[in-house]
């Protein structure tokens, strides 16, 4: 098997897909000759063409507009946005057009369409290009919103993104995309949509993270055990629309322990919902309030100073310890 | 179909081998060796930024070498009650209404000073968001007209925010409104990777004002002679009430996108090299050299005073590195709100813990 980076495991899912389905079609900023600013679509111009790889003039609500009406026409749309900062440009087209077509259309069309679009800050990009905005669009009924953070699930998430009948929003976490390299077989698999990951079972305190804070959620885990003797249980949650609310609550009656881990800034971010949740199900169980570690209340930060402003691992540590000792 | 280029032929004074074609019209033989001087510490600057990035001490940079006469002329008009409205790439022009040059290394190191304009240097900070900023323009120039204030407004962008929907609504209100506005487009030919003539099917952007209901203007964007005495008659004619203008400045960008950027993937060398004979700085260059305004020993002497006054900034660069993380929530509500305020006070002791 080889050892891909998620880049790599993603380029090879698009052209899985583009090869199985001759309705999908790849659309975006400087997807085609250039392979896309962060080469995910690399190579994909060459073998199918400027008919499937599709450069479109520079306007995220005419991407995602047109892939609307491909989508409702019988086209796969899988549509890039280049940075997700830049998702504020579609979010009539999403929100107010994409997500509604079956609602509206009392199930007569639908909008099959995935949108693409690097994730989460840490790589120093200029302002507006790292925002966390997912809870925009999980505060979005109709859409589905998915998110890696390894090269093994990229790829069949992907894959299961496109077979998807509904719009699925699919974010990449941009500072991970050539951060490691896992095992990803070859042949086209999937990763079903609306099912987290345990990634380590642990007994005494829950880490729930996604996308690029799992790599802080990992590490945070490695150094609990390793320094703290403590046992943390980690879940990836890879889709967050829609959730899979039964793997984290069977993991917080058994831990009676969480901690939420995100990017975003934390008023209204996804962390809360989660929080809510584990309050709601599993209230007797808790032994100590459900942390959050997530961004502060401002902007973005200009990059000088992202470091310090993203949350890091030890902040994950920090909040699990103080939850085991509350 | 419309044929762009017949309609908005060239317009063009100074030609590639440096022989005016026309009149220098407001300009002199003085102010164009000035033009040049600044021309040239520019060049010298955007080179030195490239550089940076690549010693990594800034992060990534847009360079606008080949885009000096646009951006130049597009100013060369205003006086100080004017506005412009620019993007990411536009350290020139905004150089010449009073932004210090650093702001252009701010800008790239994420440095929280990056918009931290001047007070009365009527200039907005630069616009990252493609097209955003026409919109503003048009709102500067709807504040001044409904003030009365007799005041230009410039707003600049490239050719791929043409296709942006913001750019259409901005020409649409300007136009409605006869706002004293002039949309000075830098069409310099490529969108990151993707050429004009794929970015929209007509031939020209000037044209595009015809659907408007406004008159458009396609200038010889490498030629600051052309640039500077249409932007000088437009000007002119906005504070009269005859604005909303739309001005095709066709250059190119010389360099890549940005530094992040490898134009080898994109674009031919057999087009980068017959733009680079239209650099703007060798056209004013020759035609100063055939009136006897610029000799060898004078360009040394230029090169070495541009090399100090990029050393200048680069000092006040180097000294700005050392503010504080905290002012990052300071800015995110006029009077900050408990909550926040309390998050910085997590922050501060994080800053203590971990170190600036
Ligand atoms: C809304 C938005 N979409 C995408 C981008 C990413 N991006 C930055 S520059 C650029 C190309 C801009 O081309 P053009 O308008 O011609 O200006 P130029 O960079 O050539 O000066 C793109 C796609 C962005 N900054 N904003």
């Amino acid at each position: 098997m080889a050892k891909l980076t998620i880049a790599q495991a993603l380029n090879q899912a698009l052209e899985l897909a583009l090869a199985e389905d001759p309705s999908v079609v790849v659309l975006g900023e400087d997807v085609g000759k250039d392979g896309g600013v962060f080469r995910i679509t690399d190579g994909l111009f060459d073998k199918f063409g400027p008919d499937r790889v599709i450069d479109t003039p520079l306007a995220e609500s005419g991407i995602v507009g047109t892939s609307v009406g491909l989508a409702m026409a019988g086209m796969k749309p899988v549509a890039e946005i280049q940075f997700f900062g830049f998702i504020y440009e579609t979010m009539d087209q999403i929100a107010s057009q994409a997500a509604r077509v079956r609602f509206r259309s009392l199930g007569r069309y639908s909008a099959p369409m995935v949108i693409r679009a690097p994730f989460g800050g840490g790589v120093k990009a200029p302002e507006i290009h790292s925002d966390s905005l997912e809870a925009l669009f999980t505060h979005t009924p109709g859409i589905k919103v998915v998110t890696p953070s390894n090269p093994y699930d990229a790829k069949g998430l992907l894959l299961s993104a496109i077979d998807d009948p509904d719009p699925v929003l699919f974010l990449e976490p941009m500072r991970l995309y050539r951060a490691f390299r896992d095992e990803v077989p070859e042949e086209p698999y999937r990763v079903p949509l609306g099912k987290a990951s345990v990634v380590r079972e642990g007994t005494d305190v829950t880490l729930i993270g996604w996308g690029p804070s799992m790599a802080l959620v990992l590490a945070a885990a490695d150094e609990l055990v390793a320094q703290y003797d403590i046992s943390p249980e980690v879940i990836d949650l890879r889709t967050l629309t829609p959730l899979d609310e039964e793997t984290i609550v069977t993991s917080v009656q058994k831990t009676q322990r969480a901690v939420v881990v995100h990017e975003a800034v934390r008023t209204s971010g996804f962390g809360g919902e989660i929080a809510s949740i584990i309050q709601e199900k599993a209230f007797l169980y808790l032994e100590a309030p459900v942390l959050r570690v997530t961004g502060y209340d401002t902007p973005y930060p200009m990059t000088m100073f992202e470091d310090l402003w993203l949350p890091d691992t030890s902040q994950v540590v920090t909040a699990a310890l103080s939850s085991v000792r509350f | 179909m419309t044929d762009g280029i017949e309609m908005f032929p060239l317009i063009q004074r100074l030609d590639e081998e440096g022989n005016l074609t026309g009149e220098l019209g407001v300009l002199s033989a003085e102010s164009l060796k000035e033009t040049y001087t600044t021309m040239r510490f520019l060049r010298t600057f955007d080179e030195r930024a490239w550089n940076l990035q690549r010693q990594g001490v800034i992060g990534t940079y847009a360079p606008f070498k080949g885009q000096e006469a646009a951006q130049m002329g597009a100013v060369a008009a205003l006086n100080d009650s004017d506005w412009l409205v620019p993007t990411y790439r536009d350290w020139a022009a905004s150089y010449l209404r009073g932004v210090p040059m650093e702001h252009g290394l701010f800008f790239s190191k994420g440095h929280p000073s990056l918009g931290d304009i001047p007070v009365g240097k009527q200039v907005l900070p630069a616009q990252v968001v493609i097209a955003a900023q026409t919109l503003h323009g048009v709102g500067v120039a709807w504040a001044t007209k409904l003030r009365h204030e007799n005041v230009a407004t410039v707003v600049t962008f490239g050719d791929g925010a043409t296709s942006q929907g913001d750019f259409h609504e901005a020409m649409n209100f300007a136009s409605v409104l006869e706002v004293p506005l002039i949309f000075f487009c830098e069409n310099n030919q490529w969108a990151i990777s993707v050429p004009l003539a794929h970015q929209m099917h007509a031939e020209t952007i000037a044209q595009r004002s015809v659907a408007y209901g406004i008159e458009g203007f396609r200038v010889d964007g490498n030629d600051y002679v052309a640039v500077a005495n249409l932007m000088h008659d437009l000007t002119e004619r906005v504070r009269n009430g005859e604005g909303p203008f739309l001005v095709e400045a066709v250059t190119y960008r010389l360099g890549a996108h940005t530094t992040a950027d490898d134009p080898g993937k994109y674009r031919g060398t057999e087009e980068e090299d017959t733009w680079g004979r239209r650099d703007p700085l060798l056209r004013l260059e020759k035609w100063l050299r055939a009136q006897g305004l610029l000799t060898d020993e004078e360009l040394v002497t230029l090169d070495a005073e541009s090399e100090q006054k990029v050393e200048e900034i680069l000092a006040i660069f180097r000294e700005a590195l050392s503010m504080s993380p905290l002012v990052l929530f300071d800015n995110v509500y006029a009077t900050m709100p408990t909550n926040l305020a309390s998050q910085r006070a997590q922050f501060e002791a994080r800053v203590k813990e971990v170190g600036a």
